[in-house]
């Protein structure tokens, strides 16, 4: 508790006549009624070792990670590790630069075939990361009165990326196929737009109709982009993502992804069908102007792309453990964010903070890992615990998680 | 076609399932001072309002809008 503390303490404020700080007066109340409470502050965690992509030490104890997007578990992988150690020796630890300039390095550029090979198309572009990948592509590619047509419940990626352009940006009811198509034929019929969907939406684990918007979307002379960060690597038979899965090879014109999920490094990308794809290198200010990912991140990120379109075994690992975990919990009596196990995500849904952080807090002192989250992150203000699993989640491991949701959903209340 | 006070007494129908505190409402009211929205209430009403009136507020306009009567003069100017 005592570093907790001491971060919250408030000291004596400037004398000027406007603290521009104050704004956040509300939000360090909230964090020191928390604290105050004498509940663990869930934002704070800290690994001070990690043994493997399912296992690392919270406060000295061993804990079972439940709430990382290592969906492949492809962060302990030896061809991973070997390759990142080979680029750090022959490349040094950075590039020092911008992809535009003297920051494209050999492996950045095998990284990019990587993905090409992966995804079967003619053109990707690596970003430093997944967030600017929706920022840079976003903003750059839809203009002063062309339209942005999203989903709700998008990523705050994707509103930040509406955000720093100049389209015109529309909102529409999460998952609507109806709502979508209303809108689209309520805009002016001229102007360019792009439907931004995501494959797996990833507070409440829940996939996309994308079959029916993509349609929709072309009916209406849209362009459209699919985030599939949360879905590389296991849907799919190639695990390109939920478009694949759903037969939309061709009909998707953006796909943008990331490397710190599935590929258990970090970075962002988009791959394209566009034959003018390039251009964007040259336009897209997210992409130039910060710096590019050092070798040894782009090699093990070229590695595991490789190694992911032929982890059948891992992927059905993954999606057994998924039905596992979703089969199990919902039999004690836990409120799901989806009623089938649609993607890696379980997310439990509670009624309140102090419900959430209670049950958060008992899981980790018994040695299991999950995500607290809570609005505005969440949807329609819902506070939830989230669990994601990993390939490498072993049979008894998820045996322990499931024995220890049902002593603690017990203890506090949660089920019966 | 369509009168201001038409429009007004349509939003102000619309805002009633979302006015929790029983605001009493005018012109003036606003959403996120007076009514105290958070942005998943603005988020469902600005959707309902859309399809009462089969028009798009686009997110750059709502960034515009703060009160009753600066969105019934919106509505009014995207129906004319």
């Amino acid at each position: 508790m005592t570093e907790t503390t001491e971060m919250l303490r408030v000291d004596a404020t400037p004398a000027l006549p406007h603290d521009l700080m104050s704004k956040f007066d509300g939000l360090i109340a909230e964090r020191q009624a928390l604290a105050d409470s004498g509940v663990r502050d869930p934002f704070a965690i800290v690994m001070e070792q990690v043994k493997s992509p399912t296992v690392a030490v919270i406060k000295g104890k061993e804990t079972i990670l439940l709430g990382t997007y290592n969906y492949m578990g492809m962060t302990f992988d030896p061809d991973v590790i070997q390759a990142g150690k080979d680029a750090l020796d022959q490349f040094g630890s950075g590039t020092n630069g911008s992809r535009m300039l003297n920051g494209t390095f050999r492996d950045h550029i095998d990284a990019e075939e990587a993905l090409k090979e992966f995804y079967a198309l003619d053109h990707a572009m690596v970003f430093s990361t997944g967030y600017l990948a929706n920022l840079g592509i976003i903003s750059t590619l839809v203009g002063k009165g062309e339209y942005i047509i999203l989903d709700a419940d998008s990523h705050a990626s994707i509103y930040d990326g509406c955000a720093l352009g100049n389209a015109e940006i529309v909102r529409f009811r999460h998952n609507s196929v109806e709502d979508l198509d209303k809108r689209l034929g309520r805009l002016p019929k001229e102007p360019g737009k792009l439907v931004v969907l995501e494959g797996v939406y990833s507070m409440l684990g829940d996939i996309a109709p994308l079959k029916e918007m993509v349609a929709v979307a072309r009916k209406h002379g849209a362009m459209v982009l699919v985030d599939e960060a949360h879905s590389m690597g296991f849907f799919g038979e190639h695990g390109r993502g939920v478009y694949e899965q759903e037969g939309l090879e061709g009909q998707v014109d953006f796909i943008i992804g990331t490397f710190s999920k599935s590929v258990g490094t970090v970075g962002g990308f988009c791959v394209s069908t566009h034959p003018k794809f390039e251009a964007m290198r040259m336009a897209c200010r997210p992409y130039i102007f910060t710096a590019s990912l050092p070798p040894s991140v782009v090699a093990t990120a070229a590695t595991s792309i490789r190694k992911l379109m032929h982890a059948h075994d891992k992927r059905r690992h993954l999606w057994e453990n998924s039905r596992r975990l979703h089969g199990g919990l919902t039999a004690m009596g836990y409120t799901l964010g989806t009623e089938k196990p649609e993607s890696a995500i379980i997310a439990v849904i509670l009624k309140d903070q102090a419900q959430a952080i209670t049950l958060w807090q008992t899981l980790l002192e018994a040695g299991v890992y999950v995500n607290m989250a809570r609005p505005p992150a969440t949807p329609a203000g819902t506070f939830l615990l989230r669990c994601s699993l990993c390939a490498e989640h072993t049979a008894e491991q998820i045996t322990t998680v499931l024995r220890q949701f049902k002593v603690a959903g017990q203890a506090v209340g949660v089920i019966g | 076609m369509t009168d201001r006070r038409t429009v007004y007494e349509t939003i102000t129908g619309l805002i009633e399932p979302f006015n929790k505190k029983g605001v009493s409402l005018a012109d003036a009211t606003t959403f996120q001072g007076d009514l105290e929205w958070d942005s998943l209430t603005v988020m469902d009403f600005v959707a309902s309002t859309e399809d009462e009136f089969d028009i798009i507020i686009t997110m750059n306009m709502q960034a515009e809008i703060e009160t009753i009567g600066q969105l019934v003069d919106v509505v009014m100017k995207l129906k004319a």
